[in-house]
């Protein structure tokens, strides 16, 4: 086994575990859990929905609002954390430009912020 | 070019920029706590912020600033100016047309302005991301613009149209960018250029990957083979918003495109020569023949606007700085025509609906002359007949370069579907003059009446007087490439 496949090593090891425990997970139920089954136990689950009807079925337009919402604010603590780590290996004055080019970001994104607020996109009524 | 030495220098190039950007943001904030009876407030702020960029732009400092992203010359200041011009004829037209449409909001001057704040990003765009930055800031904005009338089942339409295909373009143009990336190992236009020139003949993946960027900068100016969303979103989207559809976003794309392949492949222009000769060469056809069925006005100005990016096309592949003052210039002309037409379609009204359609038009002449003369003038300017502006556009800007490059074929060929093109345009006249009347006209609105008389006198005769004028900065702006 040469070096360049030891790096792997890891990612087999972390496969092996997933299969075993993935495996266990499923067989282990099957054994051990009380089964009384009944239709809607067994039908699949869809979040709110009937698992077979029609797909071009009505659903409020407000729960996209609240998604599309949720995504640019979740998006930007995920641009959050890489900045957060290397922030401070920076050289000194290269640090500066770097904590103000994210203060700007952050100041665009509460424009967006107050904007949301003030239309109301936060009330569900 | 002098690359900026301080971030303080590097933001004074970006000033047109960071107004655009630092207005918007202000305008939403101000039209969020003033409600909806701030827009009015909103796009006279948005047309000053616009005015103070065009002023920046024409005048400001010239330079290269963050590490080569960002080009402030010569090419991009006339580009600049001329958007931010466009732009701020649309938020005009477009305040008045909501208005009386009873949907007046102040978030349509912000869209407008982060429209024009992505294209001066693209006229400016000295490196791959900027130029994909640029294109997805104004594309996002035009999205939301088309489809602005929510109730409107065809506007919301023609958005969703124009975002399905939008987004198809921009992974077109990503993909390519990424190969160039790959292959040439920098996204700086310079090095690229360095890069492909080392290459030696062995720069298929760059040229695979730049046919790429130019199929998805041609979705964008709607050049045919990639005008299929054009005529559908034209004919849905609100008719102050189509008027700037057709106008800034094209001179944003098309400069943008020039910078690519001038500053980018300057090696290869035999190679992108024949792309982009191709693409000119059906967007004329496809413009002329096509637009002869159309009845619909909205389709059949669709169709104009893809035969005039064919003449655009044919200037940028020139190769040479002549082919860049002629693009500037004949965007320029066919902009103020274009916007002039659209103007004419706001103004021109019958019982309270906008006269769409061919057959709407006829009679004009009896019921409303200044309106008539109006379209007429602009009519056969952008159908390119002397002596109007058209003429001299596509006659002496757009085709003589490309002559003057040994391309007399293809201009041959842009002569010949310009006379067809000119059916339409001749028909469209035709009716207005010699048919009969259904009926009186509403009185056209004071804005849009205004501008469509201000672009006919443009188009004919002031135009004159003003070319020679912007002449000089065009061919400064064409020299800033570093061509002969």
């Amino acid at each position: 086994m040469n070096a360049f496949l030891l790096e792997y090593l890891p990612i087999v090891i972390f496969s092996g575990i997933a299969i075993v425990l993935g495996a266990a997970f499923l067989l282990a139920p099957m054994v051990l859990a009380p089964s009384n089954p009944d239709p809607e136990k067994t039908s699949a689950y869809e979040c709110g929905f009937n698992p077979f009807e029609d797909a071009r079925l009505k659903f409020d337009v407000r729960f996209y609002l609240v998604s599309i919402l949720f995504i640019i604010f979740d998006l930007e603590v995920a641009f959050l954390f890489p900045w957060a780590v290397s922030l401070m290996d920076l050289p000194e004055a290269a640090q500066r430009f770097a904590f103000w080019s994210m203060m700007v970001f952050l100041g665009v994104l509460t424009v967006g912020f107050i904007y949301e607020w003030k239309k109301g996109a936060l009330e569900w009524e | 070019m002098i690359p900026a030495s301080s971030l303080a220098e590097a933001l004074g190039l970006a000033a047109p920029e960071l107004i655009l950007a630092v207005s918007a943001m202000l305008i939403l904030v101000g039209g969020a706590f003033g409600g909806r009876g701030s827009s009015g407030v909103a796009s006279l702020s948005a047309v000053a912020a616009l005015i103070g960029a065009a002023v920046a732009a024409a005048w400001g400092d010239q330079g290269v600033a963050f590490r080569g992203g960002f080009i402030a010359d010569d090419m991009a200041a006339f580009a600049k100016a001329a958007i931010y011009a466009a732009s701020a004829v649309a938020v005009v037209l477009g305040e008045r047309w909501l208005g009386r449409a009873g949907n007046a909001q102040f978030e349509f001057p912000v869209l407008i302005l982060i429209a024009a704040l992505g294209m001066g990003m693209m006229a400016s765009a000295g490196d791959l991301i900027h130029l994909y930055v640029g294109v997805e800031l104004h594309s996002l904005a035009l999205y939301v613009l088309a489809a602005f009338q929510r109730d409107d089942a065809r506007s919301s339409e023609a958005g969703l149209k124009y975002f399905v295909l939008g987004a198809l373009s921009s992974g077109l143009l990503l993909y390519g960018a990424s190969l160039i990336y790959g292959f040439a190992g920098s996204v700086r236009f310079d090095d690229i250029a360095r890069a492909t020139a080392a290459l030696e003949g062995e720069g298929t993946g760059v040229l695979f990957g730049l046919v790429f960027v130019i199929c998805g900068l041609a979705f964008k100016v709607s050049a045919a083979p990639f005008h299929m969303w054009t005529p559908d979103v034209y004919e849905g989207a609100p008719l102050p918003m189509v008027a700037f559809f057709t106008t800034a976003p094209k001179m944003a794309a098309l400069v943008v495109l020039a910078r690519l392949l001038y500053e980018g492949f300057p090696e290869a222009v035999d190679q992108w020569r024949q792309v982009v000769l191709i693409v000119a060469l059906i967007s004329m056809a496809v413009g002329a023949f096509a637009g002869l069925a159309q009845r619909n006005l909205k389709r059949l100005l669709a169709y104009s606007s893809i035969s005039n990016m064919g003449y655009a096309l044919l200037a940028i592949s020139a190769g040479t700085a002549g082919g860049i003052e002629g693009l500037l210039i004949f965007m320029v002309l066919y902009m103020v025509d274009s916007l002039g037409l659209f103007a004419c379609l706001i103004a021109a009204n019958r019982a309270g609906r906008s006269m769409e359609n061919i057959g709407d038009f006829s009679g004009l002449s009896r019921v409303n002359m200044p309106l008539a003369v109006t379209v007429t003038v602009l009519a056969l300017s952008i159908a390119g007949i002397p002596p109007m502006a058209g003429f001299w556009a596509k006659y002496f800007f757009a085709f003589q370069p490309a002559i003057e490059a040994g391309l007399w074929g293809p201009a041959a060929f842009g002569l010949l579907t310009g006379v067809v093109a000119a059916f339409y345009y001749l028909r469209l006249v035709k009716t207005i003059w010699f048919d009969p009347a259904p009926g009186e006209a509403d009185v056209p609105p004071l804005d849009a009446k205004l501008i469509a008389y201000a672009s006919a006198i443009w188009a004919f005769p002031v135009f004159y007087v003003v070319v020679s004028l912007i002449e000089p900065y065009a061919a400064q702006a064409g020299r800033s490439l570093g061509l002969s």
